[in-house]
């Protein structure tokens, strides 16, 4: 490689004295201030911004509607049209769970029951949220399409107990999805 | 002797204490905007503590009671103080830092006259005759504060810290006093509020505009507003310096030195600090205001009225001052935060040229056109002109000298 000398440009007269540049920065300065209590700085609106600089004041306005549909949020259980719990207890998810925030219980569907076929549901079903890593794992290995990583992200709690997710809150979060998995529906 | 008292608690303790947390939110607001930021603005009273259904924010602007918040905060973290600082100094540090500056608020005019009762009080604590030479031996000692801090802490940043704020002080003490004198020739007083009186009266140094006599014709006064300008520049930039503030913050440049001088403070004590600091800022702002701002006068020849205005035997013309001099302060801290924002630190080096070569000798140029224009009123033409041309080549001289003693960088490599 050839060595290329660059030269520093030259100073004007009223660059030299520093003046002008302070004057002229100043004006800089000052308009980006304007602009930002104005709410119009670059990509504010691209930011949501709350008409204050580029910030989104977070209680009052959120990123809800902005939300990708790969979003990564909180895991929850789903039943289906039926309102039947989907989870059947394989304990993949319990197992491929890197942080081990996942803890499945087992139990026997008793004979009765009209989804006795299905043979085996969660007696519980609890996520550690203070374990989660939000990874996706749990979605990607379950068979039954049990359970998702929903849009949920506040989640808080005043201690340990609080912030483990047993399966009524599990199921709440989630919902119910219809159209995935059909095979225990009778009409198949 | 009892109203002394009264007028050092109010002024010094309910008027200038304040600005410091009203700068400090000033400061995070405003650099906030700057950076397209919101800042501090949730902190209110926090009513619902004490059963009410909703807290409350002053004005309606969130965020005022921040400082407060930030204060109580610094009381309650752990006054730590290590095992290997001298400890006499070490305490003795931050308090001279702040008291200096809280000092020279006492020569500082507020406004004019009030009168409560019959009885009528000047808004100046001290209302003696050598006003600036007050402050600058006082704010000076401001540098032994630092100075110490960073030799009691025996640690080598805020050692360096410490170096640093004394030779910047010294390069720059000498532009701040020099920068000051075309100032006091033109106004051949020493007595802060009686420049303040004169400039209400026949315009403000840099705004010359009403007021005109046959003793202040307005020719001489627009000829000498050249020599005010650059003392302005001179002593503002000098400020900059003094209070270490922004584009001259040596002594505490994060990125250098941690902290600077005070890395090894806790709690309170670096609150004391932090306090100094924003206080020079307050006084710095409000001597740069008294001196070339008009201080306490609204201009235009509204003073007079003003300073008579009374309601129902109170003489508040004086408050109505005080509220025009605080809004000009705050208005030049904001100027102070503007600048932050806006130059970039200089070197260390380049601090001492600007200093020693340009500023110093700046201001002497200044010193000798001032005088000119001031004695030779009557003699404008001839005198002015060939002092002006004495003056462009001594100027050049000094410049060329400059350019001549400056080292050439050396090529390090072919």
């Amino acid at each position: 490689m050839a060595v290329i000398k660059l030269q520093r440009p030259k100073l004007g007269p009223g660059e030299a004295i520093y003046l002008t540049a302070l004057a002229k920065g100043f004006f800089l300065t000052l308009s980006h201030a304007v602009k930002s209590l104005l709410g119009k700085s670059m990509g504010a609106k691209d930011l949501a911004s709350s008409g204050l600089g580029v910030t989104m004041q977070y209680p009052e306005q959120t990123w809800d509607d902005h939300l990708p549909e790969y979003y990564r949020g909180a895991p929850a259980l789903v039943t289906d049209e039926q309102g039947r719990e989907r989870c059947v207890s394989c304990q993949l998810c319990e197992f491929i769970c890197p942080p081990k925030a996942i803890r499945i219980i087992p139990a026997e569907i008793p004979s009765d029951d009209p989804w006795a076929k299905v043979e085996k549901r969660p007696a519980a079903f609890d996520i550690d949220m203070l374990r989660c890593i939000y990874c996706g794992m749990c979605e990607e290995v379950c068979p039954e399409q049990a359970i998702f990583l929903r849009k949920d992200y506040v989640i808080t709690g005043l201690n340990r107990k609080e912030m483990v997710h047993h399966k009524d809150k599990l199921y709440q979060i989630g919902g119910v999805r219809t159209g995935l998995v059909n095979k225990w529906n009778e009409l198949k | 002797m009892l109203i002394i008292i009264l007028k050092i608690v109010v002024l010094t303790f309910c008027v200038v204490l304040p600005l410091v947390p009203v700068a400090v939110f000033f400061e995070r607001r405003f650099c906030a905007v700057i950076q397209d930021r919101v800042g501090p603005n949730r902190v209110g009273i926090p009513l619902t503590l004490f059963g009410f259904k909703k807290d409350c924010s002053i004005f309606g602007i969130g965020g005022l009671i921040q400082p407060v918040a930030d204060g109580i905060k610094l009381f309650l973290k752990e006054d730590f103080t290590p095992q290997h600082v001298r400890k006499v100094f070490y305490w003795l540090a931050p308090a001279l830092t702040l008291a200096p500056a809280l000092i020279t608020a006492c020569v500082i005019p507020f406004g004019t006259d009030v009168t409560l009762f019959g009885h009528t009080e000047k808004l100046v604590i001290a209302d003696i005759d050598i006003g600036p030479l007050f402050i600058f031996s006082i704010a000076s000692l401001t540098v032994y504060g630092i100075a110490i801090a960073g030799w009691a802490s025996n640690s080598k940043f805020p050692f360096l810290g410490g170096v640093r704020s004394t030779a910047q002080m010294i390069s720059y003490e000498i532009a701040l006093g020099l920068s000051l004198i075309p100032v006091l020739l033109y106004f051949g007083e020493l007595n802060l509020s009686a420049i303040v009186q004169q400039q209400a009266d026949h315009g403000w140094l840099l705004l010359p505009l009403w007021g005109h006599d046959a003793a202040h014709p307005l020719t001489e006064k627009l000829l000498f507003w050249f020599p005010a300008a650059v003392s302005f520049l001179i002593f503002t930039v000098s400020i900059f310096a003094e209070t270490n503030r922004m584009p001259f913050d040596f002594p505490e440049c994060e990125t250098e030195l941690v902290g600077g001088y005070h890395t090894e403070y806790s709690s309170m004590k670096f609150a004391m600090f932090f306090m100094g600091e924003y206080a020079a800022m307050v006084i710095g702002s409000a001597l740069i205001v008294t001196v070339f701002l008009g201080g306490w006068s609204l201009g235009f020849g509204t003073d007079a009225w003003i300073a008579k205005l009374n309601i129902a035997g109170f003489g508040v013309g004086g408050l109505l001052h005080l509220g025009i001099f605080l809004a000009k302060v705050l208005a030049f801290i904001l100027f102070f935060i503007l600048v932050r924002w806006t130059i970039p630190r200089f070197r260390y080096d380049q601090l001492m040229k600007l200093g020693w070569v340009i500023f110093f000798e700046a201001a002497l140029v200044n010193v000798f056109l001032a005088a000119l224009i001031v004695a030779a009123p009557h003699l404008q033409g001839a005198i002015i002109a060939v002092g002006a041309l004495l003056l462009i080549a001594v100027t050049a001289a000094i410049i060329w000298v400059a350019r001549v003693s400056e080292i050439k960088p050396q090529i390090l490599r072919a």
